[in-house]
């Protein structure tokens, strides 16, 4: 019965069907060239498909009701291809045809050839455009410092700055005279609302540094390394000379983290929410703060780590080392992800830029060194500065502060995405105890200098972003608002596995995990599991699987894959002449093309 | 390298202007604009008379006559690398940047540098700077007025800025909220909304109302007929339509009246009203024919309506006997459906495992295509004309476009029985099917997988479905004699949105679905609780299938090649296109 029923589709059906494809191919020019004969006479050689559809649409859709009647009767427009129906988002329809009144927003024919690829790629263009305008709508300026008609801008001195601001800023630089219990080190919140202070014999407070309101002030009766602010000014982490404390904003100890050990640098990951703890004993650690547990520690096997900053472009961890090299961390990796070699001696200090372009490291040879991150890793400026600098911190609109001693020196570059220039200081200021930490305020222009003789809050002016963004970061934001957006942050809290050198790279496309996957599954495997097993011979009848006569067939396999090999080499490099000649027909070359980019 | 740093030669030394900086804080037109903002351009000495915090409304500047000639500063510059200091400051001048009275316990806030500094160079050596540079300078400083509401009422102010530097990790951040998102979808997919039960036996054909939606017809395999409204969740009529099933029901496109066929060979005619008070439940109208009818469908625009049974019947309302019918081949024919774009076509369905297409201008069929097994029912899609599923016994549905039989647009498979129903989305870009194995799923027209599925503990084999003109909702009616009321996406949040509301749910789906391949998105947005018997079916068709798989790709490895044709799935199940 099956035959039956087949043999007259193969006979019947076949032959007439052909037939009908070309009556039916033809059908539709026919129709189409009495539509517009006259801009193309030429017609009846059969242009392109795709060139016909996309004459053919508009026509369609003007006269659509005098077609509709007669659509089902007409040629099937089942594209040959169902690949194309999965693409692009405009083609909705199954058949292709757009069965609404009225026009559709796009020309179909088009959104037919653009891939979804490129309508993406516009969009985003688009977005950017936009983003770009909406910078028209910021409010305010950035802060700039000028001399009079090419003065040295850091002949003026903090005093001059202060009187000739407004009381508001005026108000701003202050001195806390604090020799008692130095030389401190200090910390902004993220909003650059709050700073926390924290002196090496034991005295941590932090307050509100604009409206001078005092949190919290306690002694923890021990050597106070370094202290961060967490997430919010809620939370305050101090590296003791034992352990890790964290306290509250009331000064009350929450938790003593007794696996950070001796720590000695603190640094806080704010999406990650993660805290990098650098210690003695030579490991970096990684301390989830959301649930408090040890994300990695990391043995950086370079000795004491005392120096330590992070890139708060792509949240990886740099450290100095005293060989004079620079190591690049992430939490997802047992090794560095890159180690640059900075100076001859031992790095003094590390710090990055807020877009993680530029790497500023200071040595004990005295150097001051500004890199380039963006993959070369190389050095685009340097200075020997008498001292050298023990403390280096970027501003959020790219200036450079170092301490040296006593003396703070700043350089600012050509703008925002420019790395400053160490020619001239763009501002100096004396202390009155050598500098021991150092940080701009974000979203100010107020640099924070915490010395032996206490912490100093000095003006710098176009150092701090104008414009903050009231999602991310708002100083003046209120209780609820902070409370929201903590949770909010929680909630997109990103993974400690995806901090990486590009933080873009989880939105490319992975072409070479595929080939890496594979060659480290040979290696763990010890052979290939899906290479080709070596020809062995079956044994045949009795008496004729001799030694011989096994060698002979292997060998006959053998040869035969090799000449295929050879077959395939040869015929590529024909197509290859093949093409090269294909080229050379063309015009000869010019002298003049050597000039063509 | 220079050496001796610029900061140690003498300022006599080096004339020429300061690059950089200099060039990039002075823009003259910024200046003029920010002094008429902030105008903070006052030399010192001017301010210090004037009191400095009052608003100028333009730029002013020293003259030079005020200014003291600018000392010679080469061996105090040597002395201390060049870090100008603050001069003697005029006492009483300062208060201003003092922290006078602070709160820090132990805390002495003063201005210690500068004092110490003060002593450090003898005050003879040079004269203090004040007022001796035309300098510009402008802090940043806010009005905090500007970006704190004023009362409790208002809206908390929020300003942007869409600095990519003050958002960084935006792709890992945007993954984990599209991950968030996507969880959360499947936390809220809670798709069961009611359970209509009232019918005496199993439901056997389901007709929306064309006008209100509320309002659902069903039919039982008992004969009776009900009619609920959906809102109330609650049944309005009952009718004892037929002796035997009630093979088919169908509404009018007026929504006056309704119709029913059934197993006493009679198709009749209802109002969709009840009967006044006093009169008795009876049709319109009766017709009694020959044979057994198997369902009925009705024009959408015409007073014609088709029926089948051993042939397809197309008939007048006004009259008892049919226009036309027609047959092809000798079975019965289970179900017919008129096309609601193009109203004169019907497609048919018979269990000759054949599909027939019939135009009602024409007294005989156009085509018809021959599948492996039967098909249940077909559906048109009520967008795109020339469109039609249909619902087989070999648990596939076939989406078809009726100008080429020969292959199929789509083979959608995932039922693990046979399908018995099907039905469009009034959208027409996807269907709802119901099958043996007592789910219903949801398919894209153009994909070959479902993208949900459907299914209770307590519903058993689903005989009909119906996708509500809404699009919102899906009705499907089982043998256990219940009507059930699904949502058609799963997680949707019912009733009116807020604005915001509204941009968080967009603003989610954009995030699902440009995450959407992601492995560990992938996995949790097609994670399905399944039970146990369509879990293990579909475990053992998986394994079935593999091996004829298997067989097949044996069979062309070792025949000579091109002696076993490749034929693809879509073209595996169709068996003849006859014309």
């Amino acid at each position: 019965v099956g035959e039956m029923e087949t043999a007259p589709k193969s006979g019947r059906d076949v032959p007439p069907k052909k037939d009908k494809l070309q009556t039916k191919r033809r059908k539709p020019r026919r129709y189409w060239e009495e539509e517009t004969v006259p801009t193309r006479d030429g017609a009846s050689a059969g242009p392109p498909c795709n060139k016909k559809n996309r004459e053919l649409r508009p026509q369609r859709r003007k006269n659509a009701h005098i077609l509709k009647k007669s659509r089902i009767s007409k040629k099937p427009q089942v594209p040959k291809k169902p690949r194309e129906w999965k693409n692009p988002e405009s083609q909705r329809s199954l058949s292709g045809v757009n069965p609404g009144p009225g026009s559709s927003p796009l020309p179909r024919s088009k959104a037919k050839t653009r891939s979804r690829l490129e309508v993406a790629e516009a969009e985003e263009e688009e977005t950017s455009i936009k983003a770009a305008r909406s910078e028209l709508l910021l409010a305010e300026e950035p802060g700039f410092l000028e001399g009079e008609d090419g003065e040295d801008t850091a002949k003026i001195c903090q005093a001059d700055i202060v009187e000739a601001v407004d009381i508001a800023s005026g108000a701003k630089h202050f001195d806390l005279n604090l020799r008692q219990f130095g030389p401190y080190r200090l910390n902004y919140s993220r909003t650059g609302r709050h700073l926390a202070f924290g002196g090496r014999r034991g005295h941590v407070a932090a307050l509100d540094w604009v409206t001078k309101k005092l949190m919290c002030e306690i002694n923890v009766m021990e050597a106070v390394r370094d202290i961060r602010f967490l997430h919010s000014e809620a939370l305050l982490a101090v590296a003791q000379n034992r352990w890790l404390h964290i306290y509250d904003n009331q000064g009350i100890e929450l938790h003593c983290i007794r696996r950070c050990d001796r720590v000695t640098r603190l640094e806080f990951l704010p999406f990650h929410f993660l805290l990098a703890t650098a210690s003695e004993t030579g490991f970096l650690t990684y301390l989830d703060v959301s649930v408090g547990k040890i994300v990695a520690a990391l043995n950086a096997r370079a000795g004491r780590l005392d120096v330590m900053s992070q890139n708060p472009y792509n949240a990886v961890i740099h450290l100095g080392h005293s060989n004079g090299t620079v190591s690049l961390w992430s939490p997802a990796m047992k090794e560095p992800l890159a180690k640059i070699l900075c100076h001859r001696g031992g790095v003094r200090a590390v710090a990055v830029d807020s877009t993680g372009t530029y790497m500023a490291t200071s040595g004990l040879d005295h150097q001051l060194k500004i890199f380039d991150l963006r993959g070369t890793y190389q050095p685009l400026s340097t200075r020997t500065l008498p001292h050298g600098a023990g403390h280096l911190a970027f501003s959020q609109r790219g200036l450079l502060v170092a301490g040296m001693g006593d003396v703070v020196n700043i350089w600012a570059g050509q703008g925002k995405a420019s790395p400053p220039s160490l020619e001239q200081p763009y501002l100096t200021h004396r202390l009155s105890g050598p500098v021991h930490g150092l940080q701009f305020c974000p979203f100010e222009d107020v640099l924070g200098v915490g010395h032996s003789g206490g912490i100093t809050s000095m003006l710098v002016p176009g150092a701090g972003e104008p414009n903050f963004d009231g999602l991310e970061s708002n100083p003046y934001r209120s209780r609820k608002q902070r409370q929201e957006w903590e949770v909010k942050a929680l909630l997109e809290k990103v993974p400690a596995e995806l901090i990486c050198l590009d933080p873009r790279a989880l939105a490319k496309v992975d072409v070479i995990s595929l080939e890496q996957g594979k060659k480290e599954r040979i290696e763990r495997l010890g052979y290939d599991p899906e290479a080709k097993a070596p020809f062995q011979p079956k044994p045949k009848q009795k008496g004729r699987s001799s030694t011989a006569s096994l060698v002979k067939r292997k060998r006959k396999v053998m040869d035969e894959e090799h000449r295929d090999k050879v077959r395939q080499s040869l015929q590529q490099q024909q197509q290859r002449h093949k093409e090269v000649k294909a080229k050379s027909t063309g015009a000869w070359p010019s002298a003049l093309d050597r000039f063509v980019r | 390298m220079q050496w001796p740093p610029p900061w140690r030669r003498s300022p006599l030394l080096s004339a020429s202007p300061p690059p950089g900086p200099a060039k990039e804080f002075l823009r003259p037109g910024r200046v003029s604009e920010a002094a008429r903002l902030y105008s903070h351009y006052v030399t010192p000495a001017e301010g210090a008379r004037e009191g400095r915090w009052q608003t100028r409304p333009s730029l002013r500047l020293a003259s030079p006559t005020n200014a003291p000639q600018q000392p010679p500063l080469a061996n105090v510059c040597q002395q201390n690398y060049g870090a100008p200091q603050d001069p003697v400051e005029p006492a009483g001048l300062r208060s201003a940047s003092h922290v006078t009275g602070s709160s820090l316990g132990k805390a002495e806030v003063s201005c210690g540098s500068r004092r110490r500094w003060a002593e450090l160079v003898p005050e003879s050596s040079w004269s203090p700077a004040v007022g001796a540079s035309k300098m510009k300078v402008k802090m940043l400083s806010r009005n905090p007025d500007n970006y704190v509401r004023e009362t409790k009422l208002d809206l908390q102010r929020v300003p942007r800025n869409y600095d990519p530097t003050l958002h960084p990790f935006e792709v890992p951040r945007e993954y984990v909220r599209a991950l968030n998102a996507t969880k959360l979808e499947r936390v809220f997919a809670k798709p069961f909304l009611a359970s209509l039960d009232g019918h005496r036996d199993g439901v056997n054909c389901l007709a929306k109302h064309p006008k209100n939606l509320a309002t659902v017809l069903s039919g039982a395999c008992d004969g009776e007929v009900r009619i609920w409204n959906l809102t109330q969740r609650n049944c309005i009529r009952t009718v004892q339509a037929h002796e035997g099933f009630v093979r088919g029901i169908c509404t009018r496109f007026c929504g006056t009246s309704f119709f029913t066929v059934g197993d006493d060979k009679t198709v009749k005619q209802w109002k969709m009203d009840g009967p006044g008070y006093g009169e008795e439940e009876e049709p319109l109208h009766t017709i009694l024919g020959k044979t057994v009818y198997t369902g009925i469908d009705h024009h959408w625009k015409e007073a014609v309506f088709a029926t089948c049974g051993q042939q397809v019947d197309i008939w007048d309302e006004q009259r008892t006997n049919p226009i036309c019918s027609m047959t092809w081949g000798f079975d019965s024919i289970s179900s017919v459906k008129f096309n609601p774009v193009e109203t004169f076509l019907l497609g048919s369905c018979a269990s000759d495992r054949n599909i027939v297409l019939y135009d009602m201008r024409q007294a005989t069929p156009l085509k018809k295509v021959i599948l492996d097994m039967r098909t249940n029912t077909i559906c048109w899609n009520p967008m795109e004309a020339f469109i039609f599923t249909a619902a087989n016994e070999d648990y596939n549905l076939y989406t078809f476009d009726m100008r080429a039989l020969d292959t199929p647009v789509m083979v959608h498979m995932d039922h693990v029985s046979a399908v018995l129903d099907v039905d469009y989305c009034p959208t027409g870009k996807e269907f709802v099917s119901a099958s043996f194995d007592k789910s219903i799923r949801i398919f894209p027209v153009d994909k070959s997988r479902s993208r949900e599925v459907y299914h209770t503990k307590r519903m058993q084999h689903v005989i009909c479905v119906k996708w509500t003109s809404d699009s919102k909702y899906i009705m499907c009616g089982s043998d256990e004699m219940n009507i059930r009321l699904w949502k058609a996406n799963a997680s949707e949040k019912l009733g009116v949105l807020t604005s915001r509301e509204k941009a968080a749910k967009d603003y989610n789906q954009k995030l699902k679905e440009k995450f959407q391949h992601y492995p560990h998105i992938k996995r949790i947005a097609r994670h399905r609780h399944l039970p146990k018997s369509i879990y293990s079916q579909i475990q053992e068709q998986r394994i079935m299938k593999e091996a004829r798989r298997r067989k097949e790709v044996n069979r062309i490895k070792h025949s000579k090649p091109g002696s076993v044709p490749i034929v693809s799935e879509k073209k595996k199940h169709i068996v003849a296109v006859v014309k």
